[in-house]
């Protein structure tokens, strides 16, 4: 297993190389001149100028990449140009916010979705399955941010029970960051939980037909250790894999939940910074996201030989 | 006291044209330490009638529609749920045809040994894993406290085979049920397999049902023979009986399709026809439309199972005029 995780980091390398690289295009891909575009139309040529020198803009592009990377390595990634601080500081700030709302809508996503799922498999097409792929699909088509402001109304406005909005952190107060992102989490994790329930559903099915399902009632084990152990050991070997990408399309989709619920994350941070063309907060931020996603993904990786041993042997 | 009583056992099935019979007034009883072979086409019945004997078919659809299964004095038919869970396993326990998915990938085969001795026993871990080990070695698995801890994949079809067999004895069963045991097997495979079942046998003194399509299987391992057709049981007999003096057309027909070196005849007979569907059985005899010597009165009923000699019973109107001097 650690062969495992050992291999997929290395396999990790050329794919943050390809998205350093992007990143390092997006500020030099702006057609016409960067640092007039970033500057915006009300710029005098000076500031224009400035700017540029700032930037690096006006370096050879082999020497702007040898910075880059140089920079990189030391964990530098530039100046933000409109909070004035550096950019890895600022992600720093930001991201655990976002991949705290994000895992805590995962921890949403994961119970609502395998448990409907598994119910919803053992007792297909009764009114209990159809119920729990109602629900499902009640998820997956209400918009997050419309589930969201339902949410306040009757829970923040109404009730009276959750803050409407406002961040506190973990560190300050456990459960103060609990009561300001259990709505955030659980808006945000309806939609992804749904289609867990559906993935779920459907492996589940598919492994109790299976014939060591069979084997495993005629060695007279117990239907809960049958169904707990034996069928769900190898219907999560598809959930796994869809875990990954859940947790991808949670971070991203924390950026209109972030915006709904006043989160500073890295959602608002990245808007602040796609609005004001602060170019080297994007390029930074999207390097940092994308990392954080790819270790994700190994993770996803190494899970997946833990539970399958026939990728272990590979 | 016999180890096995089924009487006149009917397992339906709902399906899309209503309830349709899988298995239809199946009788036969099983004596302990009796190797009872049960012999068919696909679609015979002869899985479902296992299958409703461990109560392991999905209900719905499945239903047992009438009759009963006697094990070890105990009535089988209407147990709950958690009781037969205790019958099968120490009780009465099955291996099936496909070695390579009747064990779980994911799960080690001394973790799918140990555990079914451990739903049944109180034992530590260590001497879990000792029984596991003996298991391994009485199968024939080579170094088995190596192999305990690897998985399904590491292994052949026959080694599978081997291992379900392990699981299936580790309770010591007072019954097993072999359901095409050898059929996804190489040759040479399928005569170890089938000795190895015979000496395990002896050496536990279990009954064995031996569920197969092949004769071969049959001359070479059971004491007694049920022939099934269409759902119903239509010949019963010691195995040299059923070989020399096969009462049903059917039978005869079966007997005929095995090919042969020696004597001279075609090189490969067949029955004509094909099984029919359950929904679409004819009336009165099932064999009827495929029998070579099926008369207007044939569709008229369905035979009954009659002993026509002793411990030798048919279900065919015609089989004492028919059956060779």
């Amino acid at each position: 297993m650690i062969g495992v995780a050992f291999r997929r980091l290395l396999s990790a390398i050329p794919v943050l190389l390809i998205v350093s690289l992007i990143a390092f295009g997006l500020m030099r891909l702006i057609p016409g001149d960067p640092a007039a575009a970033i500057a915006g139309v009300s710029a005098t040529p000076a500031q224009i100028e400035q700017l540029r020198r700032d930037l690096g803009l006006d370096q050879p592009i082999y020497l702007q990449l040898i910075d880059y990377y140089r920079g990189l390595a030391q964990g530098n990634l530039g100046r933000s140009l409109l909070l004035g601080t550096g950019v890895f500081a600022a992600t720093m700030e930001r991201l655990p916010v976002t991949i705290g709302l994000s895992l805590y809508a995962l921890v949403f996503t994961l119970l609502i979705g395998i448990a409907s799922g598994i119910i919803a498999a053992l007792r297909q097409n009764s009114w209990v399955d159809q119920a729990a792929m109602m629900f499902a699909m009640i998820g997956i088509s209400v918009p997050s941010f419309f589930l969201g402001l339902l949410m306040i109304i009757l829970f923040a406005v109404h009730l009276g029970w959750l803050p409407s909005g406002g961040y506190v952190p973990f560190g300050e107060s456990p459960v103060g960051w609990l009561r300001s992102m259990t709505m955030p989490a659980f808006s945000l994790a309806l939609l992804q939980a749904g289609l867990l329930a559906r993935i779920t559903r459907s492996s589940m099915l598919e492994v109790l037909r299976q014939d060591y399902i069979r084997t495993a009632k005629a060695k007279g084990l117990p239907h809960r250790r049958v169904v707990l152990k034996h069928a769900l050991a190898n219907a999560l070997i598809p959930i796994v894999t869809v875990v990954g990408i859940i947790v991808s399309l949670l971070m991203s989709g924390a950026v209109v939940t972030e915006a709904l619920f006043s989160i500073p994350g890295m959602g608002q941070l990245l808007t602040q910074a796609v609005l004001n063309r602060d170019y080297p907060m994007v390029q930074g931020g999207l390097l940092l996201v994308t990392t954080f996603l790819v270790l994700v993904n190994i993770t996803v990786d190494v899970l997946y030989a833990a539970l399958d041993p026939r990728v272990r042997y590979e | 006291m016999n180890l096995l009583d089924v009487s006149g056992l009917t397992t339906a099935f709902m399906t899309g044209r209503g309830e349709v019979n899988a298995i239809e007034d199946v009788s036969f009883s099983l004596k302990e330490g009796e190797i009872l072979g049960i012999v068919g086409e696909s679609g015979s019945g002869k899985s479902v009638t296992a299958l409703t004997i461990m109560d392991l078919l999905p209900k719905p659809p499945a239903r047992v529609a009438a009759g009963e299964v006697t094990f070890n004095g105990e009535r089988l038919t209407g147990l709950s749920d958690r009781q037969m869970q205790q019958v099968r396993g120490p009780g009465i326990s099955m291996i099936f045809q496909e070695p390579m998915t009747s064990l779980n990938p994911v799960f080690s085969i001394g973790d799918q040994i140990m555990e079914t001795i451990a739903a049944h026993e109180r034992l530590s871990q260590a001497d879990l894993r000792r029984r596991a080990i003996t298991m391994l070695d009485k199968v024939g698995i080579p170094s088995a406290s190596r192999r305990l801890d690897d998985y399904p994949h590491q292994m052949s079809g026959g080694q599978r085979q081997r291992v379900m067999i392990a699981m299936a004895l580790a309770c010591n069963p007072k019954l097993l049920i072999a359901d095409e045991p050898t059929t996804a097997l190489d040759v040479t495979i399928q005569a170890q397999i089938l000795d190895l079942l015979m000496d395990l046998r002896d050496e536990f003194g279990m009954g064995v049902i031996i569920i197969t399509h092949n004769m071969g299987v049959i001359a070479e391992t059971a004491d007694r023979v049920l022939v099934m057709y269409a759902g119903r049981v239509i010949e019963e007999a010691p195995v040299a009986t059923i070989f020399d003096r096969p009462m049903h057309p059917y039978t005869r027909g079966l007997l005929e399709c095995v090919p042969s070196l020696t004597e001279d005849k075609p090189r490969l007979v067949a029955i004509p026809g094909t099984l029919p569907e359950p929904a679409r059985r004819p009336p009165g005899c099932r064999f009827g439309p495929r029998c070579a010597h099926a008369l207007p009165s044939c569709a008229a009923a369905i035979p009954p199972l009659e002993t026509l000699e002793p411990a030798h019973a048919a279900a065919c109107f015609r089989a004492k005029e028919l059956a060779p001097a």
